[in-house]
């Protein structure tokens, strides 16, 4: 038997049931991973900038121009290729499944597209002498700085473009939903969030003038 | 309710308008930061502005990419404090000893 304030409690967001966020067990569980994500980046932004705060000699191997403008446009690149998945998500919306997966096609393009750049400019680094343990330019520190973090970061791009591939082949076969489209943008866009943090705090504080 | 039925209802989201405005936005204050870099900043100060401009971006994307703007409340109130609060016990417990230990010697 139910009264009017156990009803009440039912129907809240609160009251435990099967969906108190109103969504679903996937999309909950995406926004989770990014919780525990957000906290490893942050450990490893945070360490970084403690370090380059605290060390006067810290390396400033970035140029303007090329490498500064080199990493503007890789920015820009992962930002167009959320623009796109943003319109792979409105697309599945609206059941249109050709359109989706062109749009997810596009944005596992902007993916590699930045993946390739940022090879280009890790080589390009790798031949000035810089390992993950010594450079040529001060702080030895830098190495493991930069490559650490642009690393995990290129890995986590690495996943979203495979993850974007299996979501497009199993959305273009009917096999998947527009939530699980959803849930691949989530994950894309934390990925876009996270070099919003990683490109300005290692390129932008290692300017060389 | 079933999935379907979550993804029907809490996914008005923005409109493409908005969305290019959005990223319109990103990519200028992207060029801002660029800019402050030419303009050769004490690097404390050029921290903090960097960190201020990455949080704003930050909260752009997860309110209309990731459509938290339009998601029930109660999960920004879960998942925020949550990120703040963990931030902040890194800040409090970990890192002043993590540092500190740093500096020691070996014997």
């Amino acid at each position: 038997m139910h009264d009017v304030k156990t009803d009440a409690a039912l129907e809240s967001a609160w009251s435990g049931g099967a969906s108190p966020f109103a969504m679903g067990s996937k999309k909950l569980g995406m926004w989770l991973f990014i919780v525990s994500d957000t906290l490893t980046f942050s450990a490893l932004l945070i360490v970084y900038s403690y370090s380059r705060l605290t060390n006067p000699d810290w390396p400033k191997p970035f140029p303007m121009s090329p490498a500064i403008i080199f990493s503007t446009t890789m920015t820009v690149v992962l930002l167009a290729s959320s623009l796109t998945m943003v319109m792979a998500v409105m697309a599945a919306q609206r059941n249109d499944r050709k359109a989706t997966v062109l749009w997810l096609i596009a944005t596992m393009a902007g993916g590699l597209t930045f993946m390739g750049l940022h090879l280009r400019e890790w080589f390009h680094l790798f031949e000035e002498g810089a390992t993950i343990t010594h450079n040529p330019w001060g702080t030895p520190q830098f190495g493991a700085v930069f490559f650490g973090i642009t690393g995990m970061h290129m890995t986590h791009v690495l996943i979203g473009v495979i993850y974007l591939g299996i979501v497009a082949t199993g959305y273009g076969r009917g096999k998947f939903s527009a939530e699980d489209v959803e849930v691949n943008g989530l994950y894309w866009h934390f990925v876009d969030l996270v070099w919003m943090f990683v490109f300005p705090l290692i390129y932008l504080m290692s300017v060389k003038y | 309710m079933n999935t379907q039925a979550h993804a029907e209802e809490s996914h008005a989201g923005a409109s493409v308008g908005t969305n290019l405005a959005i990223w319109v936005g990103l990519v200028a204050i992207t060029g801002l930061e660029v800019f402050l870099a030419y303009k050769e900043l004490q690097p404390t100060l050029m921290l903090t502005i960097l960190v201020i401009l990455s949080l704003v971006k930050a909260a752009m994307i997860m309110s209309y990419f990731m459509h938290l703007k339009f998601e029930k409340f109660s999960l920004v109130l879960w998942l925020i404090p949550a990120i703040i609060f963990c931030i902040s016990m890194m800040f409090i417990f970990f890192f002043p000893e993590a540092f500190r230990l740093l500096q020691l010697k070996p014997h």
